[in-house]
């Protein structure tokens, strides 16, 4: 326990000294203190054995639903069967891991962690909190389609995750609907503007949406940028290297507005739950949402009707990229551990394991919302929309990780982006630039991401 | 306690005589025993210390932060101070902080002018011993119980423009003619504030039906005797009464106007209209955004405007009661 104290004590930049505790004190800190006693906690619990005979590595999970820590429990067996190493789970509330992922990496993190792609991988990579693992990815590689290897790396090439499962976002409906009033699936933008007029006139809301939470909207804005602009403008311009005032972004924001006259009233009220709801009592006739929109299909016979079709081709040269957002989830390996020059092979050989599709099929089969990453998954178990899923994911050229995971966190939150859009919906029909403006002032004004 | 009516006089011969005392070099005199000095040291050092850690030390902290650009990682270095910075973006450039100005305002207003004087108005009818007034009490002041994030997560529920009890009940589901009670900005912070009166209006209730309570009846007898109104009774005798109790009143409803969060952040993180000092912080610095001085500096912003009703109030509370 004495190394656990040390571990707690934090330096005082401004008073030269070091006090058992931070005087300084924000709330992050208090975070901190809090996470670091249940990491004492956690570490002398497992501390008391003997070193078993395999290595040991120790695994920061965000996995806290039930059914998801099943699957990570059933893939620690596996490992340990496997390899002979032991993995130790530390499992930690889904959100709470999410807002204290900077102090927890900073402390005295876990040797890997379960993470996401995008910018805020990259981002801990630049700080210096995780480990490069190119070696891992070398071996691991042949395992991954084409399009998993920019999404792996950091600024400076590196590589920094193991992709382990992800889901799509597509346009959701239920065929039965689709059957009754023999609408067809459109492939273009003026079919599916068509598709939602008539679905007008048969008393369906054509398109739902729940935007109270503000990042449901962040998925259209995504595909329709994509489509309209590419792949490589929309990254830049949602990292600061593009201005919002360009016109290429009024014309994303005009291409919208040609889609909000089908959306619900009251969207800025309901949740997403609420919005697939309706959906789900066929109600509204889609939804541009997650793979995990699935779960609120829980009636008899919901989840056979759910369909989905990716987003319809806009007519430019970018149609050709297939793009989508498809966040990626990945396992990165921490830097600070106190435990990693000890677990270091046992981490990698982990990693390693991991990367399979038998491994990550542990995790799918009792959470089928994660779609497994690895090539050589056996995909016999899936149901035809899971196959689906991955089927159009593979076909991308291009993938996006969702707005908040390619952008900066203090931009694409509340206080921001999430408004803006909020601000933007509200009245879409009016001209963009002025609310252009104030996302290219609110990014200035943002401290340099350093 | 009995000592403490002696001390005071002997303490004060003691101060008198102890500077010629010195001069003469005659050993100190102290009414105080080690034991009594042990205890105060104890009883008024340990809450000195955490006072000082738990309070003052971060208060004093986050004034620190406020003048640098410190994002939670790393040390703060001489590098990270950015001096007046956060505060000139938060008050020229900042896009949210006006509106949450304004609606920290609108709060206070609303609170000021409408809960508090309900909640005035209800302790006065419940005074007057109608039949069932406990009853009464306890459904006003149920609210008071929940904590503001239940409160919050109940009038959600009221309030939901598909689901919810209201536009169901008044028929306001339809589209085209849907009131979106938390999502339109015009509308959502007076939802909001209904929300946070039902409870407020208990609280202060109770406060103030306490003081009702404490005033002595004769004075109102003898008011009625001299043919008093109600009305007059009421403005002329009993309100006058109850100045200091009318003292916290306010102070308390500025207070709670001031540190208003759970609701806004429970229904959307404040944003789209329910922009409030408190979210702003919470949104900059202990989210994922991990803006930790641009934070401190709302934090700052709203300290300094708190003080005011804080002191005021600190001032009432420890002003030794006049006989």
């Amino acid at each position: 326990m004495a190394d656990s104290n040390n571990g707690r004590r934090v330096d005082l930049p401004f008073l030269d000294t070091t006090l058992p505790f931070d005087l300084a004190v924000s709330r992050r800190d208090m975070l901190k203190i809090g996470g670091a006693m249940s990491l004492a906690a956690f570490i002398a619990a497992c501390g008391g054995s003997a070193t078993p005979a395999g290595g040991t590595v120790t695994m920061g999970s965000n996995h806290s639903d039930a059914a998801e820590k099943r699957g990570m429990d059933a893939i620690a067996a596996a490992f340990k069967s496997s390899t002979g190493n032991t993995l130790k789970l530390n499992t930690v509330d889904h959100n709470t891991f999410q807002d204290q992922i900077s102090s927890y990496l900073q402390g005295t993190p876990d040797d890997v962690f379960t993470w996401f792609s995008g910018h805020r991988m990259r981002f801990f990579a630049d700080k210096g909190l995780a480990t490069p693992i190119d070696d891992v990815w070398d071996k691991v590689k042949g395992n991954y389609t084409e399009a998993f290897s920019t999404a792996v790396k950091g600024n400076d090439g590196h590589v920094y995750g193991i992709p382990v499962d992800y889901y799509p976002w597509a346009v959701f409906y239920r065929k039965s609907v689709f059957q009754a009033h023999s609408y067809k699936v459109p492939t273009s933008w003026d079919d599916l503007i068509k598709l939602c007029q008539q679905m007008k006139k048969d008393g369906l809301t054509p398109i739902a949406l729940g935007d109270k939470d503000g990042w449901p909207a962040q998925g259209t804005f995504d595909i329709i940028n994509l489509r309209l602009n590419g792949y490589d403008f929309h990254i830049e311009l949602l990292t600061g290297k593009q201005k919002w005032t360009d016109p290429r972004v009024t014309a994303t924001y005009k291409k919208w507005a040609e889609l909000t006259p089908y959306y619900p009233s009251g969207f800025a009220g309901t949740t997403w739950q609420q919005g697939a709801d309706t959906v789900v009592q066929k109600k509204a006739g889609m939804i541009v949402f997650g793979l995990f929109l699935s779960q609120e299909f829980s009636g008899p016979g919901d989840l056979d009707d759910l369909d989905f079709f990716p987003f319809p081709d806009l007519g430019t040269q970018y149609d050709a990229e297939k793009a989508l957002d498809a966040p990626i989830d990945v396992v990165m390996m921490s830097k600070k551990s106190p435990n990693l020059s000890k677990d270091l092979s046992a981490a990698k050989s982990f990693l390693e394991f991991y990367a399979k599709g038998s491994s990550q099929l542990l995790l799918f089969k009792n959470a089928p919302g994660f779609i497994p990453t690895a090539t050589d998954t056996d995909k016999s178990s899936f149901s035809p929309l899971q196959t689906k899923a991955a089927q159009i994911i593979s076909n991308a050229k291009r993938i996006t990780q969702f707005f908040d995971r390619d952008s900066r966190p203090d931009f694409a939150g509340a206080n921001g982006m999430q408004s803006f859009l909020l601000t933007f919906l509200r009245q879409p029909q009016a001209d963009p630039t002025q609310l252009q403006g104030k996302m290219q002032q609110f990014w200035d004004q943002l401290p340099q991401e350093a | 306690m009995g000592n403490s009516t002696t001390a005071a006089p002997a303490r004060k011969q003691e101060a008198s005589g102890a500077g010629a005392a010195a001069s003469r070099g005659r050993k100190r005199y102290s009414v105080l025993t080690g034991v009594d000095k042990w205890q105060l040291f104890l009883m008024v050092g340990i809450p000195l210390a955490l006072d000082l850690i738990l309070i003052w030390g971060p208060t004093v902290a986050s004034v620190f932060i406020s003048f640098t650009n410190w994002n939670g990682y790393g040390q703060i270095t001489a590098a990270n101070v950015n001096g007046i910075k956060n505060y000139q973006v938060l008050f020229t450039q900042y896009l949210f902080f006006w509106p949450a100005v304004r609606h920290n305002l609108i709060w206070l207003a609303f609170f000021g002018l409408v809960a508090t004087p309900l909640g005035m108005l209800l302790a006065v009818l419940l005074d007057r011993e109608i039949r069932g007034t406990r009853i009464y009490q306890s459904i006003f002041f149920l609210p008071v119980v929940l904590s503001l994030a239940v409160v919050g997560f109940i009038w959600e529920l009221q309030y939901a423009p598909t689901e919810g009890f209201i536009n169901n009940f008044f028929p306001l589901n339809r589209t085209g003619h849907m009131i979106d009670w938390l999502g339109d900005p015009n509308i959502n912070l007076l939802a909001v504030l209904v929300a946070a009166s039902w409870r407020h209006v208990g609280y202060i209730m109770v406060l103030y039906l306490a003081g009702l309570k404490s005033v002595d009846p004769a004075l109102r007898e003898a008011a009625a005797i001299d043919g008093a109104t109600e009305r007059q009774i009421f403005f002329r005798i009993v309100f006058p009464v109850l100045a200091p109790i009318n003292v916290i009143i306010v102070v308390v409803t500025a207070i709670e106007s001031l540190r208003a969060f759970d609701i806004a952040y429970i229904i959307n993180h404040g944003k789209n209209g329910l922009e409030l000092l408190s979210t702003l912080i919470t949104n900059n610095s202990i989210s994922e955004a991990s803006l930790v001085g641009f934070g401190s500096a709302i934090a700052v912003v709203l300290l300094l405007i708190s003080l005011v009703p804080i002191v005021i109030y600190l001032s009432r509370v420890m002003r030794p009661e006049r006989s």
